[in-house]
């Protein structure tokens, strides 16, 4: 009598096989496997890709000296600001910061003019409208570098010393509605995160269902195929997918979004497998308890949701109370979001990157763990 | 290991009901087992226990010579199994369903294997077809084509020929009988009384009990029923109708089936039969003629004595 192996690598290959297979005739999940990250990497792009210019601008100019006047010259002159009124006040400014008609509103105080001669640095404020900070951003960095040169004319002869270093005026700048300015850099590194974690998910959460529903999974089992057999088999062919989509990311971050890729492009692979194999665990995790392919769907978007709104994704991590914090910490994809950061923007190390690594391993391996206990042999 | 299933007792409950109730089967090496019963009478229940996809809550046994209840492992490795449902994969090609169960299996020598599988079948030319695409007759000889790759010892088969039309069905128990001659044990679920008198034995099972098992002139003998064919003259539907609804009120008639242009009226008391024929007879409307009761008039004799007693 033959013994009976624990795992044997050609069943493994059998299954992995016809995933593999099953993957390519499905044109949806292939649709699924591409469509996705192009899809979103546009949506998320329109908000993200613009470095928009020619902001409405509403300037208070209480000084109505030559200084003042070549200051908001100046300021036009940058290319990101249009001033489309000059109210009186700074309440018509503020109401139109409210209505949206202004991005900025910038207010030179009475006096700027001869403070400015004085040396005293006077204070020039803008108002930003911070609620889309991708689309301020830029023109509030082009402000701040703005005093030197706007004033360096009208700063000569015995004025001179005046100009930079320090700039001439300070710019006080009142960041409105989101503190925690995220940019494009931010976010696409992110949607490798989120895409990994959508498809990846409900992939593996389809694949016993599948079955199930199809009335094949009585024969699958009628096999000597193992448990691990058939997870593993299942698994596998999507690590590949995963990859797949995270070139596709990665490209598009590069070629469209210009993100910084400063970190090792190894630590981020070796980072990526084992996301990507926390989110299959869990898939199969879900796939071993759901019945019916929409109790997957609804299962996965269970997860998602709550993953993708305390991740730090869509809000700042640091901005959420305690409770959302410590909830957050749980999901692989809030250290995800942290790794690929890091990695990408920061050039974190392998020594950086550690600490967020470890709670991935330890999600997928509860998954793995559960799933394993929840795929029955039997059909009962 | 003369007997390739030997169960006792093998008893299921779903929530609290009990659908399969201490069946105990045996079928011997190279044995055309008949498993007959109505809908829902845990045929497909008790199969499953038997190649270890339902775990029993009573009963013990071996199958192939390993223990039901501990060694489903192996009993996998060595059974066909063919589900009631078509359960090759719709979206694989023929060749690659089979192809998968070889590897699967660790058939040796797999392309071999399932390339002689393709030409036995004549699908070498539609290797390619996907499998969803088959017609039933197709789907069902496919299905017992990569049931029986890994040659097992045991062949478990579901329903096999639910909807598959006639030729396809000659050729299929043809080909079972050519394997069971060989030394395959067959253990074959059905509805059709054709095919049940095709098997070497019988067993009829009604709301998860037992009811019956033998070969098919023992399972008549046993019944204790008496027969009779009746048909009208003239052969007027109208009047059969009439006819069927007013024996099955008579005492001493216990089943009325129709058969063509003519009734299968049967008893348990052949002495009451008798009489109520005497009635009929006087009318000289109708020929009462003596016969054998047939297969069918027995299991529905006995499935009507089931719903009396269990349901
Ligand atoms: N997994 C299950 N859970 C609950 N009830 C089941 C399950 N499988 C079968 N049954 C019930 O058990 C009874 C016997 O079913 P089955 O063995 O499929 O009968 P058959 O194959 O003879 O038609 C039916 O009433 C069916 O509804
Ligand atoms: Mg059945």
């Amino acid at each position: 009598m033959t013994p009976l192996q624990p795992f044997s690598w050609a069943r493994f290959v059998a299954i992995a096989r016809k995933e593999l297979v099953q993957m390519r005739r499905d044109r949806l999940t292939f649709a699924m496997i591409v469509g996705v990250p192009i899809l979103q990497l546009v949506l998320f792009g329109y908000a993200i890709n613009a470095d928009p210019k020619q902001l409405p601008t509403a300037v208070v100019d209480h000084d109505r000296t030559v200084f003042s006047r070549s200051l908001v010259q100046a300021v036009a002159n940058t290319g990101y600001f249009r001033v489309v009124a000059v109210p009186a006040g700074e309440d018509a400014a503020d109401r139109m910061l409210e209505r949206g008609r202004a991005q900025f509103a910038i207010v030179v105080p009475p006096g700027f003019g001869r403070a400015l001669q004085r040396g005293e640095r006077p204070a020039l404020l803008v108002a930003a409208d911070a609620t889309d900070p991708s689309a301020t951003g830029n023109a509030i960095a082009a402000l701040t570098t703005l005093g030197a040169a706007a004033l360096r004319h009208d700063l000569s002869g015995p004025l001179a010393a005046l100009a930079p270093p320090p700039g001439p005026f300070e710019v006080r700048l009142q960041r409105r509605y989101n503190p925690e300015g995220v940019t494009q850099h931010n976010i696409v590194p992110g949607l490798l995160g989120v895409i990994l974690q959508m498809t990846m998910v409900m992939m593996t959460a389809f694949a016993v269902t599948r079955e199930r529903e199809r009335g094949t999974f009585e024969n699958l089992l009628a096999t000597p195929a193992t448990p691990l057999e058939v997870m593993t088999g299942k698994i596998v062919p999507y690590i590949a997918v995963g990859f797949a989509q995270a070139t596709i990311i990665l490209a598009a971050a590069k070629l469209l979004f210009d993100v910084p890729m400063l970190g090792s492009g190894a630590l981020l692979v070796a980072c990526m497998t084992l996301f990507i194999a926390a989110l299959l665990a869990l898939g199969f995790t879900i796939s071993t308890v759901a019945r019916t392919q929409l109790q997957a769907m609804q299962m996965t978007f269970f997860f998602f949701l709550p993953s993708l709104l305390l991740s730090g994704f869509m809000f700042p991590f640091r901005g959420m109370p305690g409770w959302a914090q410590a909830l957050g910490e749980v999901f692989p994809l809030t250290h995800f979001l942290r790794v690929v950061r890091g990695v990408l923007l920061k050039g974190n190390g392998a020594a950086d990157t550690l600490p967020h690594l470890w709670p991935i391993a330890l999600f997928m391996l509860a998954a793995a763990a559960v799933a394993l206990l929840r795929y029955r042999r039997t059909l009962d | 290991m003369d007997r390739v299933i030997d169960v006792r007792g093998l008893t299921k409950r779903f929530a609290g009901r009990t659908v399969v109730d201490a069946v105990s089967i045996a079928v011997a090496r190279g044995e055309i087992l008949g498993f007959l019963g109505p809908n829902g009478s845990g045929k497909t229940t008790t199969i499953r226990m038997l190649c270890g996809l339902l775990r029993p809550d009573a009963g013990e046994g071996t199958c192939l010579g390993f223990d039901i209840l501990h060694e489903a492992a192996r009993i996998k490795r060595e059974v066909g199994y063919m589900t009631q449902r078509f359960s090759l994969y719709e979206d694989l090609s023929i060749e690659e369903n089979l192809d998968f169960v070889a590897r699967v299996y660790a058939v040796p020598r797999r392309r071999e294997a399932v390339e002689a599988a393709l030409e036995r079948l004549g699908l070498a030319a539609r290797r390619r077809q996907l499998a969803g695409a088959l017609s039933g007759g197709w789907k069902q000889r496919v299905a017992l084509a990569s049931c029986l790759l890994h040659a097992p010892k045991l062949l478990l088969l579901d329903e096999p020929t639910a909807g598959v039309d006639p030729g396809a069905r000659r050729d299929f128990w043809a080909q079972i009988h050519a394997l069971a001659a060989e030394g395959m044990t067959v253990l074959v679920s059905t509805h059709y009384m054709d095919e049940a008198e095709r098997c070497h034995r019988l067993a009829y099972i009604a709301y998860g009990k037992l009811l019956v098992t033998g070969t098919a002139a023992d399972v008549i003998a046993h019944s204790g029923l008496s027969t009779y064919v009746v048909g009208v003259a003239g052969g007027d539907e109208r009047q059969l109708a009439a006819l069927a609804s007013a024996l099955a009120q008579e005492r001493g008639v216990t089943t009325v089936v129709p058969f063509g242009s003519t009734l299968h009226v049967s008893g348990t008391d052949a002495a009451a039969l008798d009489g109520v024929r005497d009635r009929y007879a006087a009318s000289g409307a109708q020929r009462w003629r003596r016969a054998e009761p047939s297969l069918d008039d027995v299991f529905v004799r006995l499935t009507q004595q089931a719903e009396d007693n269990y349901a």
